[in-house]
């Protein structure tokens, strides 16, 4: 019985296993391993990763239903795995310039990594909070890890304080749920509510209330409006390599949790949430679009980037449709490759090892450096949704299952917000190419950048020529979630 | 197929002297154009042996243009007498104007696109008298309106050029709009458009009626109005003339071709080769006599008092046209292109021989300026006498023929309209003659009036603008007496067989031909007259035109000012038109569009984008504050909208 249990949990046993064995190596060896512990970190995840796609048969409930594995989560597990290792990689070199190199930052990534695969395979409210905070306490440590810079310290503060608050809501309105239906765990809290439905009884004011609540907590991780104030200024604040990493990883985990939950055990409530889901969406569409218009820097814009990019992917789980979760995994996939690939970029924005994040300093990227403006020049096209480009797609699935749900609104104002903000993007471009170049960046950038800047390049440009693997594994996963 | 050559040739030699004049520099693009050009009049002339005098009308398809539903047509080339007689025109003087253009425009920058110019302007005219259905005269019809575009504005860099191209477009359209509703109109009656199937079925709805714009009418008078306004706007009659004297902006070469050879003589055509249809509508054939009629006079006293040369033969022509569009409008078809025939060689002639005095006196054109150059330019003053005779209507010149015949006509009509005509026609004869001879005194004779400088370099054309000038001369002088048996006397019916229809009754030239001798002879004894009259006024007694001039002011003005028809549609048309649109565009689109829309939007979102990063304030208890705000407000909105 245990046994089964914890072949169930393989993956996430061996990444605790993992961050504990390279925490005793660190602190025993000090921070001259880091690149070391880094660089074991990474293969870690690589096993992990390896383990966790090559075991299809492991599906199934654990613990007595508090962990659940099944083909969403190994989906959404393998994209955070991918995030994970991609911004770790990403960190060694600016650590190193920086002379900030500790040990526990790759230790830390590795914990939060493991509570985001926790968070994906929540069966139940109490590991749903088990997972997110561990989550997030690596995270507020990671957002101030240069403890000597005011304002990595103040992000990793606001982070904190902010999360706090996220968590105590999201605790309020899980004691709440818990109060009115009897139960915490998802499948029972679905068989509660499935009779609920075929009495024909309205769910009662209270639950509805902690629904909200658990929302609320649950935007807050993925910073939708309006629960998104922290994020321009953890972004901004934060280390460029802990900011990558928070674009990409923890926004893939929570909206997979998102989407277990209101798909989940209040899947029946669609139209409970279905309407605060909209407004949280059209929100942080419009937001995104417009707040990053004045913006100056360019981890700044990236924030609002991703608050835009969240309303769009909410767009999907609003349809509440298992079209609509497809939209949102695809969406997300995309989201990944593209935030990898612009965060490369930007960690190789600097000139004479002084690291820069005006947007004003990509002028005339295309005369002093084309290749990386080319790259950069096909994120910002993808992002802003111009095909063929594999950004257009993930707006084009989450859109058509939005207008199938007959959301037409929330499709038009989608549609409409991706145009103000493809002014951004286009900026962006038109810096690089049109404007007189400054002075040159540093190069060589490095081996391992060049490798993720052209993969994450030819994963957003070819997408739209071999999209069979990521369309029938996002479909498959939808299903899987649906099904169970 | 030399039919199709004829037609083809000027456009090939448009398109190589337009696309890869840069390939064969200045002379390659003259020897092209004039070559191809001369070789299809040689083969016009062959047509016209084949076709006018043995007989051999025939329609020649190239392909089939339009096929759709109940439209059916073809490019082709419809030959009769008709379309022979004006190939002939059309390539032979275009030939000696493209040839007489190597000299007068030997130092232009741009000489291969000159000859393009002139090349497809031919071409397009041959595509219109060569039509056999309604759509490809139309394409003609436009093709050399968009021609005359191009050359009345060759000269791009003067804004009056630029002005008078637009004008000429403009009027023009006016005139295109009647003619292509008078082609629906004939589309929407017949259900055909081809020429032969029309003419078949015109005397079979003689009396149908339609409506249009509301009104129900005679379907054909109907029709032929709205043709012959399209016919109007090309021949510059009286309304939409405007254009024509402004069309002087252009080089005199494009002048000369489209004053003989083309563009004006394109309205008369359409006339004549209608003519199956304007004879079952009376009503329109009295409209267009007296239009005809009124621009012959309107146009003769204009001439009276200008003083630019080029202004002068341009508004004689207008008269002159005047004079064909009543001969048409009386039923005489076959005078009305005897007279264009004629009038080709000595207007070609005149225009080219002011082209020449202009030349010599270095680009003057104003008459006030010339005076006592004739013994410096011996050719050029001979060719100006011959074509001066010729506009005058002396025997034996050419333009005595056309101009008599066509006076007799309108007499032997014996209607209301026709006498209106002749008596119209007899006085337009007089200051006919009268501007010929104001213009031929006043250049040539006299006290030179140029400065020292200009008269020092006043010098003969070279011979390749000669050469043409003589050829036209001889033209002016024996086109009359050559063709007037075939065109208009005994051999007429042979000659024209079904190109023209005139129903019995109608046949004024027969008529003509039986007048009492007074009315044969008054337009000669007019002519003389105003010979006189002019030597009386420019040589014997140089003072007495300013004293009239002093005692008619008014009537003076009015005629300088050419009856103030440019301001009138200023101000009807043109101020009313640029201030609407004024209007339009600084409160329509500069306001509305341009303001509410993208202007509009860009500065809203720019607005709310400012805004928008204004809430982020940097304050942890602001953010705080604005997550407690947003649930609470989330599940106040929850409770109000689905529980409450």
């Amino acid at each position: 019985m245990i046994a089964d249990d914890l072949m169930i949990v393989l993956p996430e046993l061996l990444l605790a296993g993992l961050a504990t064995i390279l925490l005793m190596f660190g602190v025993f060896r000090g921070n001259r391993s880091t690149p070391s512990v880094l660089m074991l970190s990474v293969a870690g995840l690589a096993v992990v990763f390896a383990v966790l796609v090559l075991r299809p048969g492991a599906h199934g409930d654990a613990f007595g239903g508090l962990f659940v594995a099944d083909g969403f989560a190994v989906f959404m597990k393998a994209l955070v795995l991918i995030g994970s290792a991609a911004t770790m990689i990403m960190s060694l070199r600016y650590f190193e310039r920086k002379q900030a190199l500790r040990f526990e930052y790759p230790i830390l990534m590795l914990f939060a990594t493991l509570g985001m695969l926790m968070m994906i395979s929540a069966g139940d409210l109490m590991s749903l909070y088990l997972g997110l905070e561990l989550q997030s306490l690596s995270l507020y440590v990671i957002a101030a890890f240069r403890r000597d810079n005011l304002r990595s310290t103040e992000a990793g503060l606001k982070y904190f304080v902010l999360g706090a608050l996220s968590s105590g809501m999201l605790l309020y309105g899980a004691s709440m749920i818990y109060g009115f239906a009897g139960t915490t765990s998802f499948q029972a809290l679905a068989a509660v509510f499935a009779e609920t439905m075929v009495a024909g009884e309205a769910p009662s004011v209270g639950l509805v209330v902690g629904l909200v609540f658990l929302i609320a907590g649950l935007a807050f991780k993925v910073s939708a409006v309006p629960f998104h104030m922290w994020t321009p200024d953890v972004y901004e604040g934060a280390p460029t390599p802990v900011t990558a990493f928070f674009a990409t990883a923890p926004k893939i985990a929570a909206m997979a949790l998102f989407v277990r939950v209101v798909m989940g055990p209040f899947g029946d409530f669609v139209g409970q949430w279905q309407q605060i889901l909209v407004v949280i969406s059209i929100a942080s569409m419009v937001l995104g679009a417009l707040a990053a218009i004045n913006q100056t820097n360019i981890k700044r814009l990236m924030a609002y980037s991703s608050i835009g990019h969240v309303g769009y992917a909410l767009v999907g789980l609003a349809a509440g449709t298992e079209a609509g979760v497809h939209g949102v995994i695809v969406y997300m996939a995309i989201y990944l490759f593209m935030n990898i690939g612009t965060f490369a970029c930007i960690l190789c924005m600097r000139r004479k090892d002084v690291m820069l994040e005006g947007i004003d300093d990509l002028k005339g990227l295309s005369k002093s450096n084309p290749l990386m403006a080319l790259v950069l020049a096909i994120f910002m096209f993808s992002m802003a949704g111009i095909p063929p480009l594999a950004g257009f797609f993930g707006k084009l699935y989450v859109f058509l299952a939005a207008i199938e749900s007959g959301l037409y609104t929330l499709a038009v104002v989608g549609v409409l917000s991706s145009v103000v903000g493809a002014f951004y993007y286009l900026r962006i471009v038109k810096l690089m190419y049109f404007d007189e170049p400054g002075e040159s960046f540093d190069q060589p950038v490095g081996g391992e950048m060049v490798v993720i800047l052209v993969g994450a390049g030819a994963a957003i440009l070819l997408f739209f020529v071999f999209p069979a693997p990521l369309l029938d594994g996002a479909a498959a996963a939808a299903a899987a979630l649906l099904a169970g | 197929m030399i039919e199709v050559a004829i037609v083809l040739l000027p456009l090939a030699g448009a398109i190589i002297a337009g696309f890869f004049g840069r390939l064969i520099g200045n002379r390659g693009a003259q020897l092209v154009t004039c070559c191809l050009l001369g070789l299809s009049a040689i083969l016009s002339i062959v047509i016209f042996v084949d076709v006018a005098l043995s007989g051999n009308t025939r329609v020649t398809e190239i392909f089939t243009w339009i096929d759709s539903g109940d439209l059916e047509l073809s490019w082709a080339v419809k030959l009769d007498t008709l379309s022979a007689v004006m190939l002939l025109v059309v390539t032979v003087i275009s030939t000696l104007i493209h040839v007489y253009s190597i000299g007068y425009m030997a130092h232009d920058k741009s000489i291969p696109r000159f000859f393009a110019y002139l090349s497809l302007f031919t071409f397009f005219m041959l595509a219109l008298v060569t039509a056999d259905n309604f759509v490809q005269m139309f394409f003609g019809w436009e093709g050399v309106g968009l021609a005359s575009y191009l050359l009345i504005g060759f000269w791009y860099d003067r804004p009056s050029a630029n002005a008078a191209a637009i004008k000429a477009f403009l009027v023009n359209r006016v005139g295109d709009v009647g003619f292509a509703l008078g082609i629906l109109g004939t589309f929407v009656l017949f259900g055909v458009v081809g020429f032969d199937q029309v003419f078949g079925a015109v005397s079979g709805m003689a009396d149908t009626n339609f409506v249009f714009i509301g009104i129900e009418g005679h379907a054909l008078t109907i029709i032929c109005i709205l043709l012959f306004i399209g016919a109007m706007g090309k021949s510059a009659q009286l309304g939409l003339h405007t254009w024509l004297p402004d069309a002087m902006e252009g080089p005199t070469p494009v002048s000369a071709l489209i004053h003989a050879a083309t563009m004006v003589t394109a309205g008369v055509f359409m006339v004549v080769r209608l003519s199956p249809m304007f004879e079952y509508a009376p009503i329109a054939l009295q409209m267009v006599t007296y239009v005809g009629a009124a621009t012959a006079l309107f146009a003769a006293t204009v001439a009276l008092t200008q003083t630019d040369i080029k202004r002068v033969i341009a508004y004689s022509t207008c008269s002159q046209l005047g004079y064909m569009f009543f001969a048409a409008g009386v039923s005489a078809y076959s005078a009305a292109i005897f007279h264009l025939m004629t009038h080709a060689f000595f207007k070609a002639l005149l225009f080219l021989a002011a082209g020449s005095v202009i030349h010599a006196m270095s680009d003057e054109q104003d008459m006030r300026k010339m005076g006592g150059i004739w013994r410096l330019i011996p050719v050029t003053y001979g060719v100006m006498w011959v074509g001066s005779l010729a506009l005058a209507g002396i025997p034996p010149f050419a333009g005595f023929f056309s101009k008599d015949m066509i006076l007799e006509a309108a007499y032997g009509a014996a209607s209301t309209h026709g006498m209106f005509a002749f008596w119209l026609g007899v006085a337009a004869a007089f200051m006919t003659a009268f501007y010929s001879w104001r213009l031929l005194l006043m250049t040539f004779h006299g006290q030179p009036r140029a400065d020292a400088k200009v008269m020092a370099h006043v010098h003969e054309s070279p011979k390749v603008m000669l050469i043409p000038l003589l050829v036209l001369a001889v033209g002016a002088v024996f086109a009359g007496y050559v063709g007037y048996e075939a065109f208009v006397g005994e051999g007429r019916v042979d000659f024209w067989r079904a190109a023209v229809l005139v129903l019995p009754g109608n046949d004024a030239i027969a008529a003509g031909h039986h007048v009492p001798t007074w009315v044969k002879v008054i337009p000669l004894v007019m002519a003389v007259a105003g010979i006189g009259l002019a030597y009386v006024m420019y040589m014997l007694r140089p003072g007495l035109p300013a004293a009239l001039v002093a005692r008619v002011r008014p009537l003076y003005l009015f005629l300088l000012n050419k009856w103030y028809f440019d301001e009138l549609y200023d101000a009807i048309f043109v101020r009313p038109a640029r201030s609407l649109g004024a209007n339009l565009w600084r409160s329509g689109d500069g306001a509305l569009i341009d303001g509410v829309g993208p202007d509009g939007i860009a500065a809203a979102t720019r607005s709310l984008a400012r805004r928008a990063s204004r809430l982020q304030t940097g304050y942890l208890y602001h953010y705080a504050f604005a997550m407690l705000v947003g649930v609470a407000g989330l599940i106040s909105w929850y409770l109000f909208s689905q529980v409450g």
